[in-house]
């Protein structure tokens, strides 16, 4: 049975409010930039090189790591932890939160990673081939560095935080997984405040190049910033990108004690399974998704403002996404449908928080920001209310509903309202 | 190697573990530990690094004799005085 009590009807100790941001993406290392970046289709994608796959596409980031690491943290810890390490510091910062007087026992990390392991796994194994495979030169460090509470345990680590903290693997839905974990443990009284979103080092793993390629769904163009094109018709596959993002979510009635900024309120969210095929999607169940998001919500189609896109640039992968839009928003004249993608390729285990922040800015500009790389549309990816290269102004959007699917068939849909 | 060279590497190789602290100012005679932010995985990197870059195996039971520059040094100076 589905609870469908809308938020509003909710005491304010259930209703979950978003009021910091910390993130890094390939074309901006916090939310002012990433906007900006996206409103002027700023791509964030550039050539990259990795081992063994040679010359490729990525979108890297350039946050500063030193802002709240030691080189010695640095050596120490992984990419993802890094990641999680910088985002968390400036969500905290961004939330206005007196975090000295923070009990840190009740702060809980909820991080959504694709995968984490294969970076540090990949490097050993490259290092021990020079000692003719002998494992004795097998660092000590890998444990620490691959189990996969890692990314999550570098942040608890960093800020002395001594509540809970796991990451949460989920494909590339990993990012909603993170914030819907974290809005689900606040409601159970587990913590005060979560820190919850994805973290993705995927670009520093050969293997996953090299299996998107041995897939045929690896991008290829001879633009880099034109490689990333979901719905276009020339689209070839995916950028593989690195990025972070990370929320602090708080039960209103603390929010409204404390006077917090609040960028949106967490109203509804869904996570489901095709149990189909191990790659491929299906419309049938992601439809589903996002339905059950809209029933849990309490909301229609037609009150839904814009539609984050998890399209991914590949061939079946957009067309079945937009034909599970269609089945939904059909009846919808007012909807619009993005793609963040287009900017910044796919960040994999960050991918549905990156693009969850990128829309919610709409709440306070009016603007719903593009796909772009769109030169000639795929039929099959037609939606009314797609906004193509152009940004789109809007009239008070309230609600903004983030689509983030993955590989297994696990889908996740979250729904974030203008507060 | 000279127990001068020897001291050399080992600080190269401390400057790669402890980047942050200031090594000019180390004294030989005093713990690693009480001079610097060291844990056990830091002097495992020791032992480490001097595998690769020597072949030297140390074992489990002679990690002790890294507590100071001049204990590791001394430990060092018959197993490296060929290279």
């Amino acid at each position: 049975m589905v609870a469908t009590i809308s938020s509003n009807h909710l005491p304010d100790n259930q209703r979950i409010v978003l009021t910091g941001i910390g993130l890094t993406a390939p074309n901006g290392n916090s939310l002012d930039e990433f906007r900006e970046s996206l409103l002027n289709g700023r791509s964030g994608v550039s050539e990259y090189e990795i081992r063994y796959v040679g010359k490729t596409f990525a979108g890297i980031c350039r946050f500063d790591e030193r802002r709240h690491q030691a080189r010695k943290d640095l050596r120490r810890g992984t990419r993802a932890g890094s990641v999680g390490v910088y985002c968390s510091n400036e969500a905290i910062g961004d939330s206005g939160l007196d975090w000295s007087n923070i009990d840190k026992s009740r702060v809980g990390i909820y991080l959504g990673v694709t995968e984490h392991g294969n970076v540090e796994t990949e490097n050993e194994i490259f290092e021990i081939k020079g000692y003719d495979y002998d494992t004795s030169f097998w660092s000590h460090h890998h444990n620490p560095r691959t189990v996969a509470n890692n990314p999550a345990g570098e942040v608890a680590l960093n800020m002395g935080i001594t509540g809970p903290h796991y990451t949460i693997g989920a494909a590339c839905a990993a990012g909603n997984a993170g914030l819907i974990q974290g809005a689900q443990m606040l409601r159970l009284n587990e913590c005060d405040l979560a820190l919850c979103g994805g973290v993705s080092e995927s670009i520093r793993t050969f293997g996953i190049f090299a299996s998107f390629r041995s897939q045929g769904a690896l991008a290829e163009h001879t633009d880099p910033t034109r490689a990333s094109r979901p719905f276009d018709m020339q689209r070839n596959g995916i950028v593989v990108s690195e990025g972070g993002c990370v929320y602090t979510l708080e039960r209103l009635e603390d929010a409204r004690r404390r006077g917090a900024r609040i960028y949106g309120e967490l109203v509804g969210y869904a996570m489901n399974t095709d149990a189909t095929d191990f790659v491929l999607p299906n419309p049938e169940r992601q439809a589903e998704c996002v339905q059950l998001a809209l029933k849990r919500a309490g909301l229609v189609p037609e009150q839904i403002d814009i539609v984050s896109t998890h399209a991914t640039g590949t061939t079946s992968g957009d067309t079945q996404e937009c034909e599970a839009l269609r089945r939904v928003f059909s009846s919808s004249d007012r909807t619009c449908f993005n793609n963040t993608k287009s900017f910044i390729g796919h960040s994999m285990g960050a991918a549905g928080a990156l693009e969850l922040a990128g829309n919610l800015a709409a709440f306070q500009d009016e603007v719903c920001h593009a796909t772009i790389n769109v030169d000639q549309l795929d039929p099959e990816c037609e939606l009314k209310g797609l906004v193509l290269n152009e940004p789109r102004e809007m009239k008070s959007p309230t609600y903004v509903l983030n689509n983030s699917f993955g590989m297994l068939g696990i889908n996740s849909v979250v729904i974030v309202k203008r507060f | 190697m000279t127990p001068a060279a020897i001291r050399g590497e080992v600080l190269d190789i401390l400057e790669n573990i402890a980047p942050d602290e200031d090594l000019d100012s180390l004294q030989d005679d005093v713990s690693f530990r009480e001079q610097l932010e060291m844990d056990s995985m830091d002097f495992l990197d020791i032992v480490m690094e001097l595998r690769k870059r020597h072949r030297i195996q140390i074992p489990e039971e002679d990690y002790g004799q890294l507590a100071s520059m001049a204990s590791t040094v001394e430990y060092l100076t018959p197993l490296m005085k060929d290279i």
